[in-house]
């Protein structure tokens, strides 16, 4: 019985498998074409590019995501609390202490960012050394139980390694970046400047095709990757909902605290367009491009709309009610 | 969580560990010999309410349940604290440490057979000294460890008197061995 009440989400693990499968095809392709070119043409010595960018690309990544709990903490101007340095922070500790007994984890870090934009975040390579985040914004808006949905949902990204995986999904996306990039660079300076060599292999008509190729798959593997993590992304977090939300049995108070969260987000600018309300007519494009520009920025966005999102728990709560 | 659990972000909800709560009444009687601490009486569980008619209509016959059980003997209480967690409080009179573990253990496995047994937060006896001081033994179902939780005016806790009944109870209950999760629980109702 308890199998049934808890059931996997078969068909969004069976799309994120599918996501996997892709990138790691895309992966595979990338560096399949990238050694076929170097191959045929490896009088050109253009392997020093390629070389450079994995071991930069590597090491950005490597760092992201070993200090990822530092450079997050640091950018959103957030220190760590302990349960007694104020009342905000005995209350957030609180509701963590309860999560983790009930999950079975290790107690992250907690820490506070005096924000009013209500938000929450959580990193750190393993679940050892992660960090939980709470804005003080989030902590005036939300009641206890609001507030234990949200970071249920944060602490599944951490039960979730999402910092590794989406580290390693995005390896692919910063080698090739930078290849473009240094791919244009050496064009730029080593082909036209004192090396002999990339002259000679220019005027063999060699190396500026080569670098072509690489920039043109680069750049290909750039798009392809940079939207297939977008959506890796965004299974991800629902996923993190429906743990969070299976965790504290309280799906709907999960829901609840998304429209308060996203609502109040979606208020700010709203209050300095108020005086210019008569002239959003001409701003805004007709519900055509409207639907349009709606599903283009759903392709490129980190987190599912908040109607999927409300959706996905809805059911949840149907399932946990039957 | 296994490899692919992790890569494919699904989590499995954790079961609870239910037959550890039985050492409860022998670990009573060390801790009266070792330190003389009295159970009061007092027991409870704490659960999280999943939403929906399902967790209701179980609640609703767990407390049917003990409440026809025992007649009139012990007290069933139903609290809910502001963290929207529910305690299941049971009063027995205080040497009757066995029935009360029962009661509590019937608590567990209705909620277990409903498919809820993830939900389980911790169970809580309660003791007390000759002086008057407060002393919670705190089972986590999560971990099938207990600890000492003790107290004291404000949120300060006596954490002098936890080590010391950590010590006493080494041989009779599973102690949690992380510090960090003697998790404190505040205001917890029957203690």
């Amino acid at each position: 019985m308890a199998q049934t009440r808890y059931a996997t989400d078969k068909g969004l693990i069976a799309r994120m498998g599918a996501t996997m499968f892709l990138l790691g095809l895309v992966f595979v392709a990338f560096v399949v074409v990238l050694v076929e070119v170097l191959l045929r043409f490896s009088n050109v010595g253009n392997s020093g590019i390629i070389v450079i960018a994995v071991l930069l690309g590597g090491g950005m990544a490597f760092a992201s995501y070993y200090w990822s709990d530092k450079i997050a903490l640091r950018t959103a101007g957030a220190r760590l609390v302990g349960p007694t340095d104020s009342e905000q922070a005995a209350r957030l500790h609180a509701v963590v202490d309860r999560l983790c007994a009930l999950a079975n984890m290790p107690k992250p870090r907690v820490a506070i960012a005096p924000t009013y934009m209500p938000n929450a975040f959580a990193t750190g390579r393993s679940s050892k050394v992660a960090v939980l985040c709470a804005t003080t914004g989030l902590l005036d808006k939300l009641d206890n139980e609001e507030l234990e949905g949200v970071l249920a949902h944060e602490m599944s990204h951490v039960a979730h390694k999402d910092v590794a995986v989406m580290t390693i999904a995005s390896f692919l996306g910063i080698i090739s970046a930078l290849l473009v990039r240094f791919a244009f660079y050496s064009e730029l300076f080593g082909g036209g400047g004192g090396r002999g060599r990339g002259r000679s292999a220019n005027n063999n008509g060699n190396a500026l095709p080569v670098i072509l190729i690489v920039m043109l798959v680069g750049m290909v593997t750039y798009a392809i990757s940079f939207l297939l993590i977008r959506l890796l992304s965004r299974y991800r977090e629902l996923s993190a909902d429906r743990s969070g939300a299976l965790l504290t049995g309280r799906p709907s108070k999960l829901a609840s605290a998304l429209v308060k969260v996203t609502g109040e987000m979606a208020r700010i600018p709203v209050k300095d367009l108020r005086a210019a309300e008569p002239l959003n007519a001409f701003y805004f494009a007709p519900a055509f491009s409207k639907s349009m520009g709606r599903s283009l920025s759903a392709m490129f966005s980190t987190h599912p709309s908040l109607e999927k999102r409300l959706a996905e728990l809805d059911k949840i709560s149907k399932q946990l009610s039957r | 969580m296994g490899f692919l659990d992790t890569l494919l972000g699904r989590t499995k909800p954790v079961p609870p560990n239910l037959d550890a709560l039985f050492a409860l009444p022998s670990a009573a009687i060390t801790l009266q010999a070792a330190a003389d601490f009295r159970p009061t009486g007092t027991g409870s569980v704490c659960f999280r309410a999943a939403e929906g008619r399902a967790f209701a209509d179980i609640e609703h016959d767990v407390r049917d349940l003990l409440a026809m059980d025992s007649e009139a003997k012990s007290a069933v209480r139903l609290s809910k604290d502001s963290y929207g967690y529910t305690w299941l409080v049971c009063t027995r009179s205080p040497d009757e440490i066995e029935s009360l573990v029962t009661d509590l253990h019937a608590v567990n496995s209705s909620l277990e057979a409903g498919g809820f047994g993830p939900l389980l937060l911790c169970t809580l006896v309660a003791f007390t000294d000759a002086a008057g001081r407060r002393l919670g033994l705190v089972y986590l179902y999560k971990r099938g460890t207990f600890y000492p939780f003790a107290p004291q005016t404000g949120e300060r806790r006596d954490n002098a008197l936890e080590l010391q009944v950590r010590g006493a109870l080494g041989d009779d209950l599973k102690i949690e061995p992380d510090l960090g999760r003697w998790f404190p629980v505040w205001g917890a109702p029957g203690l």
